[in-house]
Parts: C-alpha cells; sequence; structure tokens
C-alpha cells in the first residue's frame, strides 16, 4: 500500500475498518505496524502482505547498487585471482553475466583479456596459476590505495602495478629514454611540466589531454568505456586511472577551483554510469526515470515478459520531488506536478507513470493510438465548448465536469453533452459507448466513421480526466491559499483546514486509474466481463465526480464543519471504490479473465477482432 | 582548454605548410582556426577519375578531442560525390568521423582516410536512405548518429540522456 493511505488523525478509524473489510484476512500485529509507519512509504509498499493489483519490490540506492556490483568484483576477483579493477572490466566487458565471464574465461583468459581492453593483442606467455584467493585484492578495491592505481607515469619510469598479475611477464621495453622531451601527440604541448600517462598499452598522452577526452566521453556521451586514445588501441582505463584523472590525490596542491569542481561532476557521473550499466544489464532491476534521481528499484517478481500479463508493476524507488532543487524551482515543479510527488514508475515498461489497471502492453498500445491520432483528436483537449442548448461558450475551468451555462441555467455533462440530471441514474451511463453504431455501418466510409467515433468515445474520457486532474489541482492552489487565511482569522486548526488537500489527492489518484480504465475498456472485447468492468468504471467515476463537485463548493468559515464531515466521508468511499476498481481487474489478470478485441503483446491473440 | 585547439591547429598548418599534402589533396582555405577547405582527387584508376571534390573541415573548442564536422561542400557549384556512404547534402558517413575518432587523427588523415574511401568504391550510388535523411538531416553532420553499415539513424540531439 501506499500513500493513499497517508492519513491525518480524525480518518485513521475508517481507515483500519475500511482496510479489515476488504482484505479481511490480516492480522492486526501488521495492522499495528502500518500505523506507525505509515509515513514511510517504501518500508510499507515493500512488505510482503500486498494488494492484488501491488507487487513487491525494494528500492536501492546508488550506494547500495554499488555494494552489489562490489560483490560480483569480489566474486571473480576470488575465482579468477586477478585485481578487482582487472575484474570490473571483465564483468562490464560481459554485461555483468558472471556465469557467461567464468566460462569464457576459464575457455581462454588471454582472448577475453584481450576483448575487454584489459591487456594488449600480443602473444603472451599463458597466465599464471590462479590464486587461492585475493583477499587483499577485495579489501582494497572499493578505493585502491594511491599506490596500487598509481598512474604509468613516463617521467617516473615505474611500471605500472596495476596490470593484472599473470600478465607480468616483462612488458617489452619500448619506452624513450628518459632523456627525450614529451611532445603531447595531441595538444603538441612540450612543456617540462607536463605530466605523460599512459595506460598498460604505452602510449602516452598529457593529463591535460587525458582529462579532457575522458570528460567529453561521460559528460556528452554518457560513456563509461574510455579507451585509449592512440588510434585503434582498445585499450579501456581501469577506474582507477579515471579517478586518479579526476580527482586530485589529497594533500596534492590546490588546483583551479572551477575545474576542479568540474572534474568531480564528472567523476560522480562516471560512477553514475557504471551503476546505470550494471542494472540495466540486470533484468532484476530498473533505474529510476525521473530526473537527477540516483535510485534503483530491485523487482524481481517483473523480471520477465511473461509477468507482464498478470501484473502492472508500479512501483516507486523511495524518493519525492526532483533532486537538486536548485535545477527547478518549486512552482516549476508543480507546473509539471512533480512538486513532493512519489517517484512513481512502470517496472514493466517505459511509461513513467502509474498505469494501473491496464497491463503495459494494452497501455503502451493505447498510448501508440493516441500519437498517431493526435491530429483527429486534438480539438477534444480544447477548453471550451458550446453549450447544447443556447449555444454560447463555455469554459472549464475546474476538474468537475457538471457545467452550468451562464446564460441559459442548462445543466450538462463536459464530457458526453448530455444533460446533467440523468447522470447517476441507473439507465444513463456516461462511460459506456454504444456500440450500435458499429454494427449498421456497412460500407467501408461509415465502418472508418465508426470506429473513428469509437475511439474518440474512450479518448474523450482519457483526455478528459488528465485534464480535470490537472485543473483540480489548480484550483485546490488557489483554495488553500483561502483556507491558510481562514486558519488565521477563525478557530480552525492546521489539522482541520488539511481535510481538502487529501480529497484533491484522492481525486487526483482516481482520474489516473479513471483515465487509464478508458485505455483498457477500449481493447476489452464485449461481453459480461466489460459491462463488469464497466460498473466498477462508472461507480468510480460517480464518486469521483460527486468528490470533484463538492471541492469546488464555496467555502466560507461557517460551513467548514459541514463541508469537511461530507468531503471527508466522500473522499473514504472514493477510496474504497478506487480499490474496488483495481482488486477486480488486477484479480481479473491473474485469473486470466479479460479478453481482449485487438492483439495485445504477450496474449494470445483474440479469434475475432471485432468489439 | 579552447587553447589546445588553436595550438593543435597551427601546428598541423605549420606541416601542411612546410611538407605540402599527400598527392590529390590541396588545402584550399585555412584563414582562421574554425573552418578549412580542401580538394580531394583520386589519384589512378578509379570510378572518380578527373573528378575534384571540396572538403569542409569546421572545428570546435573541443577538436581534437572530439572530431571535425566534416562534409563535402556543396553549394556554389561544388557537388558530392556520388557513393554508397555520402549523402547528396555532403554529409559523410565514415566511422572515423564518429565513434572511432581519435584524437590522434589529423586533418591531413581524415582527408586521406576519406580519397581511400572513394578510391575502393565499386559502383557509384548514394545510400539506399538519401532522400530520407536529406530531408530531415541537421545542418551539423556531427550532430547525426551513423550507423556505421552506411545508414543514418535518425538526427538526435547531440546530447544523449540515458
Ligand atoms: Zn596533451
Ligand atoms: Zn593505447
Ligand atoms: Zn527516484
Ligand atoms: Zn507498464
Ligand atoms: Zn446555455
Ligand atoms: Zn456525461
Amino acid at each position: 500500500m501506499s500513500s493513499d493511505y497517508e492519513i491525518s488523525d480524525d480518518d485513521e478509524n475508517y481507515y483500519v475498518d475500511d482496510e479489515d473489510m476488504i482484505d479481511g484476512t490480516q492480522d492486526d500485529d501488521e495492522d499495528d505496524i502500518d500505523m506507525d509507519t505509515f509515513g514511510d512509504d517504501f518500508k510499507v509498499a515493500s512488505k510482503s502482505k500486498r494488494k492484488s493489483y501491488e507487487i513487491d519490490y525494494e528500492s536501492l540506492s546508488q550506494t547500495a547498487v554499488e555494494e552489489l556490483m562490489q560483490s560480483d568484483v569480489d566474486h571473480i576477483c576470488g575465482i579468477f585471482g586477478v585485481e578487482a579493477s582487472t575484474a570490473a572490466l571483465l564483468l562490464r566487458h560481459m554485461s555483468w553475466n558472471k556465469e557467461r565471464l567464468i566460462e569464457k574465461y576459464m575457455d581462454n583468459p588471454t582472448k577475453v583479456l584481450v576483448a575487454a581492453g584489459i591487456t594488449v593483442e600480443e602473444p603472451l606467455s599463458p597466465p599464471a596459476p590462479i590464486r587461492s584467493h585475493c583477499s587483499s585484492a577485495s579489501a582494497s578495491s572499493r578505493r585502491p590505495t594511491r599506490s596500487a592505481s598509481k598512474l604509468l607515469g613516463l617521467a617516473s619510469g615505474s611500471k605500472s602495478p596495476k596490470s593484472p598479475s599473470f600478465a607480468s611477464p616483462p612488458l617489452k621495453a619500448t619506452r624513450p629514454p628518459k632523456s627525450a622531451p614529451f611532445v603531447c601527440p595531441i595538444c603538441y604541448d612540450e612543456s617540462p611540466d607536463l605530466r605523460p600517462l599512459a595506460l598498460d598499452c604505452e602510449h602516452p598522452f598529457c593529463s591535460g589531454c587525458w582529462i579532457a577526452y575522458a570528460s567529453s566521453k561521460i559528460n556528452d556521451e554518457a560513456e563509461h568505456t574510455i579507451r585509449c586514445m592512440a588510434e585503434t588501441c582498445a585499450l579501456v582505463a581501469p577506474d582507477a586511472f579515471i579517478r586518479d584523472l579526476l580527482v586530485p590525490e589529497p594533500g596534492a596542491p590546490a588546483g583551479d577551483p572551477a575545474e576542479e569542481a568540474a572534474n568531480a561532476a564528472t567523476w560522480a557521473r562516471f560512477q553514475e554510469l557504471l551503476v546505470r550499466h550494471f542494472v540495466a544489464s540486470n533484468p532484476n532491476l530498473k533505474y529510476c526515470p525521473y530526473p537527477s534521481c540516483t535510485n534503483t528499484v530491485s523487482c524481481p517478481a517483473a523480471a520477465s515478459k511473461a509477468s507482464l500479463i498478470t501484473t502492472v508493476p508500479i512501483v516507486s524507488c523511495g524518493a519525492r520531488g526532483i533532486g537538486g532543487a536548485a535545477q527547478m524551482s518549486q512552482s516549476q515543479q508543480l507546473s509539471i506536478g512533480l512538486a513532493g510527488k512519489e517517484h512513481k514508475f512502470c517496472f514493466g515498461c517505459s511509461i513513467e507513470s502509474d498505469h494501473r489497471p491496464v497491463v503495459c502492453g494494452a497501455a503502451k498500445m493505447w498510448l501508440k493510438k493516441c500519437e498517431d491520432d493526435s491530429e483527429t483528436a486534438n480539438w477534444i483537449k480544447s477548453n471550451t465548448k458550446e453549450c447544447p442548448q443556447c449555444m454560447s461558450t463555455i469554459e472549464k475551468n475546474g476538474g468537475c465536469n457538471h457545467m452550468t451555462c451562464k446564460k441559459c441555467k442548462n445543466d450538462f455533462c463536459w464530457v458526453c453533452m448530455g444533460p446533467w440530471v440523468e447522470h447517476g441514474t441507473a439507465w444513463y451511463s456516461c462511460n459506456r459507448y454504444d456500440e450500435k453504431g458499429g454494427v449498421e455501418a456497412r460500407d467501408a466510409q461509415s465502418k472508418s466513421r465508426a470506429s473513428l467515433e469509437r475511439y474518440l468515445h474512450y479518448y474523450n474520457r482519457w483526455a478528459n480526466h488528465e485534464q480535470s486532474a490537472k485543473l483540480s489541482v489548480e484550483l485546490y492552489a488557489k483554495t488553500e491559499k483561502k483556507m491558510e487565511d481562514m486558519q488565521i482569522t477563525s478557530a480552525l486548526t492546521w489539522i482541520e483546514v488539511q481535510f481538502m488537500k487529501k480529497a484533491v489527492e484522492e481525486v487526483e489518484k482516481c482520474r489516473m486509474t479513471l483515465k487509464w480504465t478508458y485505455a483498457m475498456a477500449y481493447y476489452l472485447a464485449k461481453g459480461n466481463e466489460k459491462e463488469l468492468f464497466e460498473d466498477n468504471q462508472r461507480d468510480l467515476e460517480k464518486a469521483v465526480e460527486d468528490l470533484s463537485e463538492l471541492l469546488e463548493s464555496p467555502i466560507e468559515a461557517e460551513n467548514i464543519p459541514t463541508l469537511r464531515q461530507k468531503v471527508t466521508d466522500k473522499t473514504v468511499y472514493v477510496q474504497k471504490r478506487n480499490e474496488i476498481m483495481l482488486e477486480d481487474t488486477a484479480t481479473g489478470f491473474l485469473e486470466g479473465r479479460w479478453k481482449w478485441n485487438a492483439a495485445i503483446e504477450g496474449f494470445d491473440v483474440p479469434e475475432k477482432t471485432e468489439y | 582548454m579552447a587553447s589546445i585547439s588553436v595550438r593543435r591547429l597551427s601546428k598541423e598548418l605549420t606541416e601542411i605548410k612546410s611538407e605540402g599534402c599527400p598527392v590529390g589533396i590541396t588545402l584550399v582555405k585555412a584563414d582562421d582556426f574554425s573552418t578549412w577547405w580542401f580538394t580531394i582527387e583520386v589519384m589512378g584508376e578509379s570510378l572518380y577519375q578527373g573528378e575534384k571534390y571540396t572538403l569542409q573541415f569546421r572545428f570546435d573548442s573541443s577538436y581534437p578531442i572530439s572530431s571535425p564536422a566534416v562534409q563535402f561542400v556543396v553549394t556554389d557549384g561544388h557537388t558530392s560525390p556520388i557513393h554508397p556512404h555520402v549523402y547528396s547534402n555532403g554529409h559523410i558517413c565514415a566511422s572515423i568521423l564518429g565513434n572511432e575518432w581519435s584524437p590522434v587523427l589529423s586533418v591531413v588523415a581524415v582527408c586521406v582516410t576519406l580519397q581511400s574511401m572513394l578510391a575502393s568504391c565499386k559502383k557509384k550510388e548514394r545510400p539506399a536512405d538519401n532522400d530520407r535523411y536529406v530531408r530531415s538531416a541537421p545542418e551539423n553532420p556531427k550532430k547525426t548518429r551513423f550507423h556505421y553499415d552506411g545508414k543514418a539513424l535518425s538526427p538526435i540531439p547531440h546530447q544523449y540522456w540515458i
């Protein structure tokens, strides 16, 4: 469970009852724990007890992922008897597939070492026998000592002790005599204090050129494999080499502060790229897609394609808002809807938001369809329509769909333009598409018109929930100001004015559910199951519209107690309807109950693709 | 850091002026350190016998750490050679101008490589996706990420966000 249960004082009892009713199997101890920790979304979400529309996952910080990487590195060190930097390059070369690496390496270590850019391609004597263990290497591998990672400095004349221990047969003495002045072959600098650096291939370049090159690869190309700059040389710079370029040695004379800051940022970016590569190589992991967030989510339950036909793996990385607040002001964050928001995303597909209840395959197909048909449907997004009775222009400025024409007082529904009084009666359903037009259509032209009309029915409602959610949040921003003022002028406490905030959040959340139910309904095959789905959809929609309307009622200090009671009751009811919608749809996927009218990725192709 | 590109280019220019260019390659103009023009001809037997093309190099301060922007000039009566890796707008799909660029390569080395690319050509034809690419190509060929089998990927911003 997640933030929807972030509740303020007085709802607590409602909530417990409510949940017991829906999910009667839980034990009381766990409930207590829930109440104690409900502020910590992540802990709650990762507990084993969960609803059918939730999935088990774990959030990992960059440091935690680095620890996972390190344990793989240590493992390989232990087996091959190589240094940590070599093990890391080998693992990256094999996309962190340890089994394959071990197999290939055991078969022909030289070949793997050359392919990974660790040793130069030349006839080497066979590798030394595998060492029994390398505890010393793994102990120092997090941050090898400076001496262990000392760059091959031509000036120093010492051979890099960093080369793999087994590749230590004497290197060919290709080094020029000390007396020859060094001229960097890239920048043609020849000043005597130049610091020539080379990998084991002994192609020397000055440190300035190395830094510029590594920075360009890392920052401009998001590349973590930094090869030697010499033409056709395939040697890869080990991490310690990169670090020594970018991070000044402790006690080293201070350089240009701006340059040092830029190098430090590049080094951080390099480490992030390594983590991203590791995460991308592991199907159990996914990097948080939110800007400047560096968390990772582990969700083995959704690692396989096959799991995506029974679950919608919506996860949250554990962070909120946008990291590095300096980059974006609060109002900017608010305008793109990110202020303080949980980083929710789908583990199974590239949709960066909660697309429950619909499965990834259908969600992606729907988005694709919307993109392809964007021109046709563009007019729908307009904020103005004509009153169906007097034709005067009506502007929608809130989330509520109940429109009242200022001129003729006509009450109508913004979505279907039908009379509002009929909404909520059992025989009227704004959400259902009347299929009879499709049956009557005989010729190709009227068939295509019918299919467009059908699409627009769903798209219209889809787009409207999106827009309404946005409008209610905007409208609430004004209300909130008013309520805070009232808190000052009246006897209300801060807690007492929070009920609106919670209700707006709930409305926004349920509109997202509703939005995606229209994508799902578009692809659901006609039949009893679809009707039941649409019943749930209608009930949730009705509840949300009622609450939405209540939220737009005028607020005065006197009416607050009654309004508060009404809003609180409705909010609880809306929560319950949303729960039912999500639960039933998720259970339907587990049972294989939903039948499609189109070929959805991962599912059997329907026999007849009739709506 | 801008001084690196200037120092490097002045060094290359000095070398070109003192030692000259390889046969078939002529420096046309190098008035500054941002744009140079060369002509290239393929010597000996080839499909391009008797033809002369103009190559444009554009440098920014990141040269030679990153590659120069190189293309055939196609304005003012110049044309690009008909070659499976050369688009009609003058853009060239060659790995050394992209992911195989090495900072030790020089302007002359690029000219020589392109000269031999033409020399080894078996059939004069445009890349298969020429029309599509030219329609949407960015002005600067460095903004295109090429597949080095001769096909251009759609132009992408030069910053890669992963
Ligand atoms: Zn240099
Ligand atoms: Zn090298
Ligand atoms: Zn995040
Ligand atoms: Zn998904
Ligand atoms: Zn009216
Ligand atoms: Zn309606």
